[in-house]
């Protein structure tokens, strides 16, 4: 009964991942093939078919890495190398994290913080929702090699530049999440709690922020996804030193497409642990809260 | 918070509205939601407002608990004005709907308005047990709001207005949403409670037999503009178990009031 639930469950899934793998492997056979002929035909080199397909999933360089080679990639970069070696993806991948993790934490903060302020205040509702929705349709690529500069300039490099970036992006999700949240209780929640004299200061902790918790963690995984997208992006005008965008940087400098691959994959494997570990955080928040059935 | 009640308007009344009026200004005009109402209810009165919608029976009772300004005319609470009423945490109100918070056990949606005012905690766990006992629920205090029914969140909703020292009971349709047999179940656990509290309760409803089964006034209103049409006062005896809605004494009340109420319909 169990095993056939779990049956269940599972086949979509793999099935789902079975059919894009074959069509990775499909594209790769198709993407490679032009460069594969073209050096079979400089060395006059007649290819068969069952040639030309092992040869797509084995170039150094293809235009598309076939998923195995991908797959040994990552297992050599992470499982093999010391963290401490330069190549190491999990090395690469801890100061992405702790810039992201670093970023989201400031974002989040303030991104709070001025939610709070625009509930309370009517002159901060009107004149900061315009500026944190033009801030975000400013292309961050345009935007964080000023950022970098600007506090490179002023004796601050390393991580908090990063961090600035994440956080300039995590804060927006937060901000308009929590307002929702905090405004979430319906108008008779608050008539109630006027009926007993409640200040403004009571209303907040104990109606406004336990009626928030659904929102807020729903912001912060829109948040936390948006923090690594900008400790990425902030890694690349640092001129690929560390990160794991600088392992992007460095793979397209190289025309090193399986790193390139592996780092994106590192990337978005990195992006749902830190949004599967919130979905822990929310679960175990809204249960011991009671809010959970 | 005992001895607030210094001085005293006409005669015994603890509520007392004089020539009220409140109009709201809406897109499609003014509505006038009371006209020159006025009404005393005295201590230990249960007085139901009952009417159609629009009739301003909600506004009015908003009015006493001071969530609605009047445009014009005055009331007094306890000899205050709502406001200072409010402040003084003299009324519990009850809702529509229970608004429990659902991150609270029952206990401890009980526990929030003694939180507020600041109750020490010795107090505040003997007032909850006191307040959930009145309404028959002690069981259920540590129990989620959604694991009980429609009725029970109702009743722990009561017994968070019965938590603190309030001398009058503020209910708008409380029972509006529930099934007949819970509310008349219900109906005899209010009056069951009443007795034995001795509060001041303005009810509202828009039912005749919940309202004449309950009341010592009833008093009956009418829409546009919403307006009292008559006062009827109850001679049924204290004690009312279920079947007194069958004895001839409550069937003439409860004509008297659906006269009343077809009367305010005249020109509709």
């Amino acid at each position: 009964m169990a095993i056939g639930a779990l049956m269940r469950s599972l086949l979509p899934v793999a099935a789902v991942v079975a059919a894009i793998i074959s069509v990775w492997y499909a594209l790769a056979v198709q993407m490679n093939s032009d460069w594969a002929l073209d050096r079979a035909g400089q060395n006059g080199i007649e290819l068969s078919f069952g040639a030309l397909v092992k040869n797509t999933m084995s170039q150094d360089r293809p235009l598309l890495p076939a998923p195995h080679q991908v797959a040994v990639e990552l297992w050599e970069t992470t499982v093999e190398k010391k963290i401490t070696s330069k190549r190491s993806l999990v090395h690469h991948g801890l100061i992405t994290l702790s810039a992201t993790v670093f970023g989201f934490a400031i974002g989040t903060a303030l991104g709070i913080l001025l939610a709070v302020g625009i509930i309370h205040s009517r002159a901060m509702n009107m004149s900061i929702m315009p500026w944190a929705i033009a801030s975000q349709a400013v292309p961050i690529l345009a935007l964080a090699p000023m950022i970098i500069v600007v506090l490179y300039s002023i004796g601050v490099s390393g991580l908090l530049p990063k961090a600035t970036i994440s956080a300039y992006l995590s804060f927006f999700p937060v901000v308009v999440g929590m307002v929702s949240g905090f405004r979430s209780p319906d108008p008779m929640q608050f008539d109630l709690l006027k009926t007993y004299a409640a200040n403004p200061w009571q209303a907040f902790w104990k109606l406004r922020v336990p009626a928030s918790m659904p929102y807020l963690f729903t912001s912060l995984k829109v948040g936390i996804a948006a923090s690594l997208v900008g400790a990425i992006v902030g890694e690349l005008p640092t001129g690929a030193v560390a990160g794991l965008g600088a392992r992007l940087l460095a793979g397209s400098y190289y025309g090193q497409t399986i790193q390139i691959w592996s780092a994106l994959i590192s990337a978005a494997t990195l992006a749902a642990l830190l949004v599967g570990s919130i979905g822990i955080a929310q679960r175990l928040t809204l249960r011991r809260m009671g809010m959970l059935r | 918070m005992a001895d607030i009640q210094g001085h005293q308007p006409v005669g015994d009344a603890i509520i007392s509205a004089n020539d009220l009026c409140l109009a709201f200004e809406t897109r499609d005009g003014t509505v006038e939601a009371l006209r020159n109402v006025s009404l005393d209810i005295g201590r230990g009165e249960f007085v139901s407002l009952i009417g159609p919608s629009g009739c301003g029976k909600t506004t009015f009772l908003r009015v006493v608990a001071a969530l609605e300004t009047p445009t014009s005319g005055s009331v007094s609470v306890k000899g205050m004005t709502p406001d200072d009423a409010r402040r003084a945490r003299a009324y519990g109100y009850v809702f529509q709907a229970a608004g429990l918070y659902p991150w609270r056990t029952v206990a401890a949606n009980v526990r929030l308005p003694l939180e507020i005012m600041g109750y020490s905690r010795s107090e505040r766990e003997k007032r909850v047990r006191n307040a959930l006992d009145l309404v028959e629920l002690s069981a259920f205090g540590g129990r989620y709001p959604w694991q009980l029914s429609g009725g029970m969140q109702q009743r722990v909703s009561i017994a968070r207005a019965l938590a603190f020292d309030a001398e009058i009971l503020l209910m708008d349709e409380p029972f509006g949403a529930l099934d007949e047999i819970v509310r008349d179940r219900l109906n005899e656990q209010l009056l069951a409670l009443w007795r034995k509290t001795g509060m001041t309760v303005l009810f509202v409803t828009h039912s005749i037999p919940e309202a004449v089964h309950l009341s010592t006034k009833i008093v009956v209103m009418s829409p546009r503009p919403g307006r009292i049409t008559s006062v009827i006062d109850s001679p049924l005896p204290p004690e009312r178990p279920l079947e007194i809605r069958d004895t001839p004494e409550f069937i003439k009340v409860a004509q008297g009031v659906r006269l009343g109420l077809r009367e305010g319909h005249i020109g509709d």
